[in-house]
């Protein structure tokens, strides 16, 4: 739960290489041109000092965050960039190798932001005429290797990212808790009568009042329903539930009530388990489709601790739904609305 | 139903919107006789309060008839002439039972939005941004008001709207910014010689001051607190705050010290003003801190500073050192209204103060567009624009 480690040494490493490359492009655009087999020219010389400035903004955004997930997928965002910078490189082919006729390779290599493998050196000519520069190549090999490393690295950061959602098996689970002004009695009182989730949880549909035959809203439309059953009932302490064989979407979850620390309320805390069809796909669609789940157990908690403090879910202009993360980027005007339903 | 719409920086408009409708059970619907512009208002006039939406309905002080009651409003009824809290505040949570409204845990459905700026959120708030709530505001002929069976204290003497109207927001917010600092036989000063200020000065004498200072660099704002509430006065702009304050206290500094200016705060130093405004207009701080800057700076050792100025988020160069080490108290916090209504109440009734005099412009809320201009920039010696739908 309190997995707050960095992406470690390799993110670490990575962040430093950037700095590693990024200042010589800087400093020193032509000469690492030249090291890499291609024209040194005002074009070539200013895409390198570019490259160089994101390496070094990639390096500080790593170095800088705890968890640098955001730098990670920029230095992969940059090795898609140099791939493709090279790649370019190389299909254009080395100076002079397609007919033997000298290329006015200044006059086209300032013009644009290509790189082009050098054609100044008479040497490399007479050797690659009927392919790249080897060291262009290299550099792409090298760059591709990077590339996974970088994706690998990323991968692995972001998944320590959220310490209250974790995968694991396509089983994915999420958890949130929320302090309720209420007792431990009155709290676990609203989440037992099974009925009543549908006022908080809103992908819910309905619950039959045993807590046995769920009907659930699908992210795309449509509802997915289940049998479940009750597998804790610790009377203002715990409850637990499962769904039964043959769910669709394979699920289960636990509140747990205690009573917070000096007179103030009662801790609720949920944790969501479920198995979303074709898995982490599944689970990438549906989010995709504005079901992020960790955000759609804190809503729903803010919902339970409104309907059991004040009554029922407190609705604005601007948010006329109530609470709803997916409402927030899109809010309506802060005004009356004569359709308040869309 | 006309409405005062925010249109985008420096542009409202009085526009035509639907009438707002019950919502939430213990939503009522008001008709408003009497609203007014808050200096709140004019930082989101001035486009510095993020989240604001084109077309929302702006105005948290407003009052007037009760026309509609939800089904769980068992305290008001139809035709109950009322003053509406600007905070929003269900009356259950943890902060409302221990009367801290502005701190309600539940009126604010956008509370995602304000706890990624502040860690935790504060109460809804109306016509004041989408990251309070998103709440349309009452500088219109009507007003949806949440929670009615807790916020709106109901007006049954024959007081003017003009005297109580101010129950709302600036004379509670005036007074709790005096209560939290001020002790009997205090020297207190005051930053800001606006409404919020005024009335601080005002309370401050209600809670037993020995005299009340007030800083201000407009002469017919300095004039208006001098006279409305004996106040000795500082031009900012013409002297040095702190020299002049150690001035009238023989060197002790004032005991109490009340921030009333807020995010767009002015100092007297054309250089030190122009880095604020830099620094703010780059977003590298939302505040202009020079009125918070000089209050710890001129507090005596072991006084209290009171902020009531509203903020939005970081300032810069915030003199932490100097609070530590003159051992201050500093006290904040939006304004828990309805803890106040009844005992200020109490006090107009009384004929203790009348806090219309602040009002300096009445106009019909056809003149929305005008009174904010007025009143931003301060023309027409103009202190406080009330509003007639």
């Amino acid at each position: 739960m309190n997995d707050t480690r960095t992406s470690g040494g390799l993110g670490r490493a990575l962040g430093v290489a950037s700095f590693a490359l990024g200042a010589p492009l800087l400093a020193v655009p032509g000469r690492v041109v030249r090291a890499l087999g291609l024209d040194d020219t005002p074009g070539t010389s200013a895409v390198a000092r570019g490259v160089g400035v994101r390496e070094l903004a990639a390096g500080a955004a790593i170095l800088a965050q705890r968890r640098p997930v955001p730098g990670l997928w920029a230095r992969v965002a940059g090795d898609g960039m140099d791939l493709a910078l090279l790649a370019n490189a190389l299909r254009s082919g080395p100076a002079g190798s397609r007919s033997g006729r000298r290329r006015r390779a200044t006059g086209r290599a300032t013009s644009g932001w290509l790189l082009r493998p050098t054609g100044r050196t008479a040497s490399v000519r007479r050797r690659w005429t009927t392919g790249a520069n080897p060291r262009t190549v290299a550099a792409v090999a090298a760059v591709a290797g990077i590339a996974a490393v970088d994706v690998l690295a990323a991968v692995r950061a972001g998944k320590r990212l959220d310490p209250t959602r974790t995968s694991e098996d396509g089983v994915f689970t999420v958890s949130a808790g929320v302090t309720v002004n209420r007792s431990v009695d009155e709290a676990y009182g609203l989440w037992r009568d099974f009925s009543r989730l549908p006022e908080f949880m809103v992908h819910l549909e309905s619950v039959s009042a045993d807590g046995k035959h769920w009907v659930a809203r699908r992210p795309g439309g449509g509802t997915v329903d289940w049998d479940a059953e009750i597998v804790a009932d610790l009377p203002n302490q715990r409850l637990a539930w499962r769904s039964v064989s043959h769910a669709e979407v394979p699920n289960s979850g636990e509140v747990t009530f205690e009573p917070a620390a000096g007179d103030r309320g009662t801790e609720v805390r949920v944790r969501l388990t479920y198995e979303p069809p074709l898995g982490a796909a599944g689970n990438a669609v549906a989010r995709l489709l504005g079901e992020e789940p960790r955000q759609q157990v804190t809503d729903d908690l803010r919902r339970f601790k409104q309907v059991l403090e004040t009554g029922e879910v407190v609705r604005s202009a601007g948010s006329p739904e109530g609470v709803r993360s997916g409402r927030l980027p899109r809010q309506r005007p802060g005004r009356a609305d004569t359709n308040e339903e869309s | 139903m006309r409405a005062t719409c925010w249109m985008g920086r420096n542009k409202v408009e009085v526009q035509t919107v639907p009438d707002p409708r019950l919502v939430n059970s213990r939503d009522a619907i008001v008709e408003i006789t009497s609203t007014a512009i808050c200096g709140s208002d004019l930082h989101l006039y001035d486009g510095y309060i993020p989240t604001m939406r084109k077309g929302d309905v702006l105005g948290h002080e407003f009052m007037g008839e009760v026309v509609e009651v939800g089904p769980a409003v068992s305290n008001l009824a139809v035709g109950d002439r009322v003053v509406v809290p600007f905070p929003i505040s269900c009356g259950a949570c943890y902060h409302c039972e221990r009367g801290m409204f502005s701190i309600c845990e539940n009126s604010n459905p956008n509370a995602a939005i304000a706890e990624k700026l502040m860690g935790h959120s504060p109460a809804g708030i109306y016509g004041y941004s989408h990251m309070l709530g998103g709440y349309a505001g009452g500088q219109a002929e009507y007003a949806r008001v949440p929670f009615a069976d807790v916020g709106p204290i109901k007006i049954e003497s024959d007081l003017t709207d003009e005297q109580v109207l101010f129950l709302s927001d600036i004379f509670p917010t005036g007074y709790m910014g005096a209560e939290m600092a001020v002790q009997p036989g205090d020297t207190v000063a005051v930053w800001g010689a606006g409404p919020v200020g005024m009335l601080a000065a005002a309370s401050a004498n209600l809670l037993g001051a020995a005299r009340v200072i007030v800083v201000d660099r407009f002469d017919y704002r300095l004039r208006r607190a001098a006279e409305r509430t004996g106040a000795d006065t500082v031009d900012y702009a013409g002297v040095d705050v702190l020299d002049a304050l150690n001035e009238m206290t023989a060197g002790r500094g004032p005991d109490a010290c009340i921030e009333a200016v807020g995010l767009e705060a002015h100092h007297g130093n054309p250089l030190v003003h122009a880095y604020d405004r830099v620094k703010q207009a780059t977003r590298q701080q939302t505040e202009r801190g020079a009125a918070v800057r000089e209050a710890i700076l001129a507090c005596r050792t072991g006084g209290t500073v009171s902020i009531m100025g509203a903020y939005g988020g970081f300032m810069d160069k915030f003199p932490l050192g100097q609070m530590m080490n003159k051992s201050l108290t500093i006290r904040t916090g939006q304004c828990h209204v309805q803890r106040y209504l009844r005992p200020l109440l109490t006090r107009i009734e009384a004929g203790e103060i009348d806090p219309s005099f602040v009002i300096s412009h009445r106009m019909p809320l056809e003149d929305a567009a005008k009174g904010y201009e007025i009143f931003k920039n301060k023309q027409d010696d103009c202190t406080k624009v009330v509003l007639k739908p």
